[in-house]
């Protein structure tokens, strides 16, 4: 099974330096590993990193791949408005580097991937056209559809509404665990952290605060330090940890 | 999220669909470029049939001597001078557009057409030849030479840091400002007979055409077109923005770069040899948009085939409109298919750009 490793990784726009440092312990395939850190903590520069379009010191020590490209990245929309439809979006994600011909394979992958997503039914629509939770679903179709070993998701959920943050994620941590997957994914809403992710990064200013398991990650000393925010974690009625945020003084 | 088998033949049977239907609009759109290149052929001083056309067309042995020369020799290169033109300033744009992400992006709004212009008024106006050539090509060189010039400065402000893609076409309309000054200073300065001949110029006319600038037009457009097909699946990646195209490992500087020096110089070559036809560029690319959407492996021949009719009907146009004078191209251009443009544009069901 894959297995991702970050080894002193840095990481500088011109003289600033986003990354300092970035080590971390091998996290295998199969879990789902939530990025946490506070606004411009360096989370979208970190992936970027990983992924190979930025430069920098230090190394993404990657094991057990099977393909030659393991990782896909999939960057926070843009919302660029292409005279394309939905299901041509989704294809041209997976045709990328190969001939101009589709094969019959290639259509098939995209239509597993949109009813994975439960897309199917916007798949005649143009881009110009979605609303920006159906952007955001139709961003993960494009990783999906590339069939990744490690899979970076730069906010995934950030315009879903709660049925399908719900079932986003959820539907994650089952790809994850049915097809040995690594998936990163930085989210802000560290209640669903708690409740979808294997293990979790603390970023903030670049440099990695904590890693570990997900409980072990966001508490009350953490969630001051990082996010200058006092919160309690406590298990509810069926001893699942919630998160309760205190109102500021 | 449950999968329906039901859904998942449906999305391929749609997308087969799609494609089939989009085949057919290509055919569709050659079936009407061979009518309308007969039809450019049949008008003129001397009228012909479509059933004399055909025949000189399939059997030229068959018709009189005057009819043959009219057509083959006369008209013919026109006729396709129209086609290749129309098709490299539609490709031209096309790719200005997907590259710089900017629907105004065109040969004519980035500086190339007005470049041109200065190149060919500098040789018309006060004999400059900016590169020595035979005397049936000192203008044509001049233009392409200055055309060039001029997307050669764009490319090396643009490789500046910081310089984003909404700068580069600003660059383009600063230039083509510059150009505009420097034209109105070149007919401040030259005498009336030149000041006609520029002013002609810049009108664009097919009438320049002959059979060897049409061979070096067609011969450029042969070589570009198979160097964009190859990056089909990265230029449609283009237009869902840089960082898209980065995540699908396109690398979206050099592609920029290399599909602007392409574009630039099979614009240039169709620019310099009939004039400024400023509509083609921006519009032909729009229509193929609409037509079959932009799937690179559908926009490319689109927009090629879109910027060949529409330059063909407005040859077939310039000389209808008044019996005996011919028009010139780039006027009737932008007043014809304005309309039809707009159209087009306001009746979209979708809300590209």
């Amino acid at each position: 099974m894959v297995g991702l490793q970050l080894d002193r990784l840095t990481a500088r726009y011109g003289s600033e330096e986003i990354l300092r440092e970035v080590t971390t312990p091998r996290f295998p395939g199969g879990q789902v590993v939530g990025l946490l850190g506070p606004n411009a903590a360096g989370k979208s520069t970190l992936f970027r990193r990983i992924f190979g379009l930025l430069k920098g010191g230090g190394a993404v020590c990657v094991d057990g791949a099977e393909s030659s490209r393991p990782i896909v990245y999939m960057p926070q929309d843009t919302g660029a408005n292409a005279a394309l439809t939905v299901y041509e979006s989704v294809l041209l994600a997976r045709m990328q580097g190969r001939r101009l011909k589709v094969s019959d394979e290639d259509l098939d992958r995209v239509d597993a991937t949109l009813a994975e997503l439960g897309i199917s039914e916007i798949a005649k629509r143009e881009l110009g056209n979605l609303s920006g939770g159906q952007r955001q679903m139709v961003g993960a179709a494009q990783a999906l559809v590339q069939q990744p070993e490690i899979l970076l998701l730069d906010e995934p959920t950030a315009a879903l509404d709660l049925n399908r943050q719900i079932g986003f994620l959820a539907l994650l941590k089952r790809i994850a665990r049915d097809r040995g997957m690594l998936i990163l994914v930085a989210l802000h809403d560290l209640g669903h952290a708690l409740r979808f992710t294997d293990q979790a990064m603390l970023l903030q200013s670049g440099r990695l605060v904590d890693c570990g398991p997900t409980a072990s990650v966001i508490t009350s000393d953490t969630l001051w330090r990082v996010y200058g925010v006092k919160a309690r974690i406590e298990p509810c009625s069926r001893g699942v940890p919630q998160l309760i945020v205190e109102m500021p003084d | 999220m449950s999968s329906v088998p039901g859904n998942m033949a449906e999305g391929r049977g749609f997308y087969r669909a799609l494609v089939f239907r989009r085949q057919a609009i290509l055919v569709g759109i050659v079936a009407a470029l061979f009518l309308s290149t007969c039809a450019d052929l049949a008008l003129g001083p001397a009228r012909y049939s479509l059933g004399e056309v055909f025949a000189a067309l399939f059997t030229p042995d068959a018709v009189d001597v005057q009819a043959r020369v009219i057509l083959w020799e006369i008209r013919m290169p026109v006729a396709l001078m129209a086609l290749t033109v129309g098709a490299s300033l539609a490709v031209a744009g096309a790719q200005m557009q997907t590259i710089l992400s900017n629907p105004l992006a065109s040969p004519f709004t980035l500086g190339i057409s007005a470049g041109a212009s200065f190149g060919a008024a500098l040789a018309l106006a006060f004999g400059v030849v900016l590169v020595p050539a035979a005397v049936d090509y000192v203008i044509p060189i001049n233009a392409f030479v200055m055309a060039m010039l001029t997307s050669f400065l764009i490319h090396t402000l643009s490789m500046r840091r910081g310089v984003t893609i909404e700068t580069i076409v600003l660059l383009g309309i600063a230039m083509v400002f510059v150009f505009n000054s420097l034209m109105a200073l070149i007919q401040f300065f030259a005498d009336q007979q030149a000041v006609s001949a520029v002013v002609f110029w810049t009108m664009g006319s097919l009438t320049k055409a002959t059979w060897t600038k049409l061979w070096i037009s067609t011969g450029v457009l042969a070589l570009v077109l198979p160097l964009l097909a190859r990056h089909g699946w990265a230029l449609t990646a283009m237009r869902l923005g840089d960082a898209k195209a980065e995540s699908m490992g396109v690398n979206p500087k050099a592609l920029r770069l290399e599909v602007l020096v392409l574009v630039s110089v099979l614009a240039a070559i169709a620019v310099c040899f009939v004039g400024t036809i400023g509509f083609i560029g921006l519009v032909g690319p729009h229509v193929a948009r609409i037509l079959v959407g932009e799937d690179q492996r559908f926009f490319l021949p689109g927009a090629a085939l879109c910027g060949a009719l529409l330059l063909s009907v407005g040859s077939v146009l310039s000389k209808m409109i008044l019996p005996g004078t011919i028009i010139p191209i780039g006027i009737v251009t932008s007043l014809v298919g304005i309309p039809f443009f707009l159209y087009l544009i306001l009746n979209k069901k979708s809300s590209t750009w």
